[in-house]
């Protein structure tokens, strides 16, 4: 669809512009109660990005967020504002928990033009980023921060500020570098979650292997089973599952991809004695389980934050294309025997599963010849069970999330999203954009769908006839509003 | 040894006859299987006792010398007496007649009654056996065999006994049963049986062989399908079951017992009629006496005792002593009276104290489930047959029999999964893990999963808050699509919002409840909605008004109210050609609270042409 991208570009002028994509300028931690008093101000400040800016500007950044949330919220006291709209910059503001506050500041894109005089003219696009989608990746670095370290309040409890401060600084120190906010779009907001398609037979094959596997490994608290990247089954709650499906699809996976593709880590173990032969092996965990000195550290993770607040270790598993987190309970120390036992037992297993799976998939997907592409870009989100599904976006790598399609259409994608929320009743908006491209949302209890179509000279009525085609093939074991 | 330990039985009420003595002969009919006990050469009287009638026949004959053998013939109706080795009486006159004839040097005969072959013994060794079958008043000859002998010392001459063969029918194929006693120049471990399949066409082969790991007098039975051996030196008996998989070497299949060998359940001697009053306990019988005499199949005679048992498979023993649950199930499912057994074993295996692993709880639906499928599909290509009117040209064709191992879903569901899932201490994940075992095995037999079973899910995950799992299986279909099953998700909507959307998504798929899509629809004041749903499948001409009108009220939206009204006059219009109700419909309420809200001028007006 070499084309369509270049379809939507404004052409001539490209070559004379330089374009600079939106970029993080702040990123801070505070709480307005640690330092209420003049000349405390210091206190307030859990983590400031980037530590270089001198003290007093932090102070006065920090000061001037709470202000304005403070003067938001004499107009509307439950919801104070969410983002300031400045020429150069956006800032968003977040209270993850009570009297915590996450600002995120960025930078609007800008274009230097070349003037006549040759001096470059920098533009600030001001109407280029959405709120929701930045809103909603600020609120996922604090969901990634809580998945891995617990809350604000329970390091608090643990270690008082000092142990906060360190936490924050420990973990945003390298995951704002993973930040790509070029590359954030509508499924930012959503934060949705891809299933695999899989025929029934195959599903309980799986089922009938997590029960097995929890039931030989008794520790396992909750367990996780994704294929292709692709969720299959989650023993955790959704909200957790998200987030945690989050960090395996956009970090864990993607750091195995290469060495999966170099065949240096998929051995056929056969030098174990009884060991059968298979390609399992830890994405957490041992590398080498012939190692008697081999480490078994797993990242911690906490779920269940607003109940139960579990404490538990991540043990993630592979083999081929299927993957396997088994969640322990954080008092249970894996041992180096316990690894070599779950080596032993999940590995021969999960090998032979994932080539059913594989050869099942192949076999499903001849029959319901969706081999072919389909000839419309959409993207679908259901709010219930977070399933997400888009054609518009190629395979997620960990530094930018590709689209096939022009970041204009993106952006009406996501204005129409805007809409939809505003409204609690089910919709259609249909817009026209430049170029041959129609854009149609729908809304439909609670699920939507974005199509983009790219058809010369149709008119109203045959865009609206070619979705409902569309929710006909795509979506008929649905109920979807025509 | 525990009682429950013995597996093997007398039957309660054997035939009793009286006692073999100097005066008194008794004879064994193994074709009407009767007890003749045969007074004074028949003077004193002739007691002809069968298991089956109470009523014994008696009568007197002459004494005219030493009955050798006495039967009746098939339904009592003749007599035969045999006196000398070469005549034969028929108290009445009767003529025979020679229908065919073949010569062979025979050196002792075997009848079987069930299969109606003879055996007969030919040649020195006496180990070339020719079959005859007898069929329709034919007799037809099939191929001999050679029964191969143990190799035995210079000095003695073998030869094959009469004793050491039996002919019994094993899972509906007729055997030739083979005692091999144990050579001492041979390097076997003791004796065996050596079974010969001797099919209705075609020559006999030698198939099994069961491995007695002993030596000494044996003695063989054939109950339920199981070989029986009983062991004289030890008193005990072992069984074997020639579908148990056994080791196969290319040609033949060796059997090792099922099970440790244990002695038949002691029996007493009941005290039965007057003796009854003088004799104060029960006699204890001895067992393996030198003085039975066992005939195939099932049959034990005590002649100094005055009984004939037949022998009997106790199955609940069994369950303790086979520890490998899927040789059990195996086992059992070959069995008559298995149902109740292995419904027992199910229960067991899911009970907090002698909890399976779920690989083995998976082995053992599987295995119920293949006999289940096995029935199901025999039941499905008998019913099309009938449907294609083969039955009146094919008289081979019969419905197929349900035996007790078809155990199906609503067996398994009344009888242990609903008790099971009543058990406050079992731990949830169990639970719903031994639930999703019992469908995946259902689902792979390719055999349809009932409602009830899908309800016991939704109720185990629903009373543990396990919603988000339940999400789950909805998604990939595990839980088969149906409209009561679609009625409650509805009613979990309260707890757990998305169950709406999951139940109108089946609703939907189920293309039969467009109906109950639209009274859900209505009931959410979705009024438009709805009139859009049953628009769009083309069902708006015969819907009511008054329901979605009294819905579009309820909204207290007049421009919805509006929008409705107007869709209605425009039906109505296109119906009828007149925008106004009919009386039938009862709108006028509506059309009331319309010109109330809007004015009379608001009204269609009709179009004329």
């Amino acid at each position: 669809m070499a084309a369509a991208a270049a379809g939507a570009g404004s052409g001539a002028w490209a070559a004379q512009e330089k374009q600079f994509p939106p970029a993080l300028l702040s990123f801070f931690i505070y709480n307005p109660r640690f330092g209420p008093r003049e000349g405390e101000e210091e206190n307030k400040i859990l983590f400031y990005h980037p530590n270089e800016v001198e003290k007093n500007e932090k102070i006065r950044n920090v000061g001037l967020c709470e202000a304005i949330v403070q003067f938001t919220r004499t107009f509307s006291p439950s919801k104070p504002a969410k983002s300031l709209h400045t020429q150069k910059n956006r800032q968003f503001f977040n209270e993850p928990e009570e009297n915590f506050w996450m600002v995120m500041v960025v930078r609007n894109p800008i274009i230097e033009k070349q003037s006549k005089d040759g001096k470059p003219i920098i533009e600030y696009q001001e109407e280029e980023l959405l709120d929701k989608v930045y809103s909603s990746v600020l609120q996922q670095c604090y969901s990634m921060y809580k998945l891995f370290n617990g809350t604000f309040l329970k390091a608090m409890e643990d270690g008082g500020v000092k142990l906060l401060k360190e936490r924050l600084e420990k973990f945003f120190h390298r995951y704002l570098q993973t930040l790509h906010l070029q590359s954030c779009d509508l499924l930012d907001i959503f934060g949705g979650i891809s299933f695999f398609p899989l025929d029934k037979m195959t599903y309980l094959k799986i089922q009938s292997f997590i029960n097995r596997m929890e039931e030989s490994l008794n520790i396992v608290k909750y367990t996780a089973f994704l294929y292709n990247d692709q969720l299959i089954w989650s023993g955790l709650e959704q909200d957790d599952m998200r987030i945690l499906y989050k960090y395996l699809t956009t970090s864990l996976f993607p750091r195995h991809i290469e060495p999966e593709l170099a065949g240096r880590d998929s051995p056929i173990r056969a030098e174990m004695p009884g060991n059968l032969q298979h390609y399992g092996r830890f994405l957490t965990g041992p590398l080498n389980l012939n190692d008697p000195d081999a480490k078994c550290r797993f990242p911690k993770i906490f779920v269940n934050t607003d109940d139960t607040y579990e404490e538990l270790h991540l043990i993630v598993y592979k083999a081929m294309s299927a993957a396997v987190c088994f969640m322990i309970d954080a008092s249970n120390q894996p041992t180096l025997d316990f690894c070599r036992r779950l080596d032993s037992i999940v590995g021969p297993q999960l090998t032979v599963l994932a080539s059913d799976i594989c050869e099942q998939f192949n076999i499903n997907k001849r029959m319901s010849g969706s081999e072919k592409e389909p000839q419309f870009k959409f993207i679908y989100f259901n709010h219930m069970n977070l399933a997400e599904k888009s054609t518009v976006h190629m395979r997620k790598t960990p530094s930018v999330s590709l689209t096939s399609v022009h970041p204009d259409l993106m952006k009406i994608l996501g204005d129409i999203n805007s809409d939809f929320t505003r409204v609690d009743e089910d919709e259609e908006i249909i817009v026209k954009a430049m170029s041959d491209y129609w854009v149609v949302g729908k809304k439909s209890d609670r699920r939507e769908l974005y199509v983009i179509l790219n058809q010369k000279n149709a008119n109203l009525i045959e865009v609206n006839e070619e979705v409902k085609k569309l929710c006909a093939t795509q979506f008929n074991n649905i109920f979807f509003l025509d | 040894m525990g009682e429950e330990d013995y597996y093997l039985e007398l039957c309660e009420r054997p035939v009793q006859f009286e006692k073999a003595n100097p005066v008194n002969c008794v004879f064994f009919d193994e074709a009407n299987k009767q007890v003749f006990a045969v007074r004074s050469g028949g003077a004193t009287g002739v007691v002809v006792k069968g298991p089956d009638d109470r009523n014994p026949i008696s009568f007197r004959m002459d004494d005219k010398g030493e009955v050798k053998c006495i039967k009746f013939s098939l339904e009592n109706k003749i007599l035969a007496v045999q006196r000398t080795s070469k005549t034969v009486v028929l108290p009445e006159k009767r003529s025979l007649k020679l229908l065919k004839s073949h010569n062979l040097n025979v050196n002792w005969y075997m009848y079987c009654p069930e299969s109606a072959v003879i055996l007969l013994s030919t040649t020195v060794l006496e180990n070339v056996l020719q079959p005859f079958h007898f069929r329709a008043g034919t007799m037809s000859k099939l191929p001999k065999f050679e029964i191969e002998l143990p190799a035995a010392p210079k000095s003695t001459k073998p030869s094959l006994s009469e004793r050491d063969i039996a002919m019994a029918t094993i899972y509906g194929q007729l055997y030739v049963l083979f005692l091999r006693h144990h050579s001492r120049t041979s390097n076997s471990t003791g004796a065996e049986v050596v079974l010969y399949h001797l099919p209705r066409e075609g020559a006999c082969k030698k198939m099994h062989i069961l491995k007695l790991n002993r030596t000494g007098k044996f003695a063989l039975n054939v109950v339920d399908n199981l070989v029986v051996v009983h062991h004289q030196d030890t008193e005990t008996s072992v069984i074997f079951d020639l579908k148990l998989r056994g080791e196969f070497d290319g040609s033949v299949t060796f059997h090792h017992p099922v099970l440790p060998a244990r002695s038949i359940q002691p029996y007493q001697i009941p005290i039965a009629g007057p003796a009854a009053v003088t004799s104060q306990s029960p006699v204890p019988c001895k067992l393996y006496s030198s003085s039975w005499i066992v005939f195939q199949p099932d049959i034990i005679i005590s002649a100094s005792q005055g009984y004939l048992w037949n022998l009997q498979v106790k199955l609940e023993p069994i369950v303790n002593l086979l520890p490998d649950k899927g040789r059990l199930m195996d086992f059992l499912l070959q069995r008559k009276e298995c149902k109740m057994v292995i419904l027992s074993v199910c229960s067991q295996m899911l009970s907090e104290s002698d909890r399976a692993s779920l690989p083995v709880i998976a082995t053992v639906f599987d295995k119920l489930n293949h006999e289940y499928k096995k029935y199901l599909d025999a039941e499905q290509s008998y019913a099309m047959a009938v449907e294609a009117g083969q039955s009146r040209s094919s008289p081979l064709l019969k419905r197929p029999v349900r035996t007790q191992a078809v155990l199906d879903q609503s067996d398994v569901y009344t009888h242990v999964l609903s008790a099971f899932v009543e058990k406050k201490e079992m731990p949830h994940k169990f639970v719903i893990a031994v639930l999703m075992e019992y469908i995946r095995s259902l689902n792979q037999f390719q055999i349809a999963v009932q409602h009830y079973l899908h309800e016991l899910v939704i109720k185990t995950l629903v009373q543990h808050n396990l919603f988000y799992m339940l999400h789950q299986f909805l998604q990939y279909h595990v839980l088969s699509d149906s409209k009561p099953l679609a009625c409650l998700l509805l009613s979990l909507e309260s707890f757990y919002p998305p169950a709406h959307q999951l139940s109108l998504d089946m609703l939907k798929r189920l293309s039969t409840a467009n109906d109950e899509i639209v009274e859900v629809l209505l009931s959410k004041h979705q009024v438009l909605a709805a009139l859009r749903f049953i628009r769009g499948i083309g069902g708006h001409d015969n819907i009511s008004a008054r329901k979605f009108l009294d819905a579009a009220k309820q909204t207290e939206d007049n421009m919805l109210f509006y929008t409705i009204f107007r869709f209605f006059e425009q039906r109505n219009q296109r119906l009828r050609g007149s925008p106004n109700f009919t009386p039938g419909e009862h709108c006028e309420e509506h059309v009331a609270f319309f010109k109330q809200i809007f004015g009379d001028q608001a009204l269609m007006r009709p179009t004329t042409f």
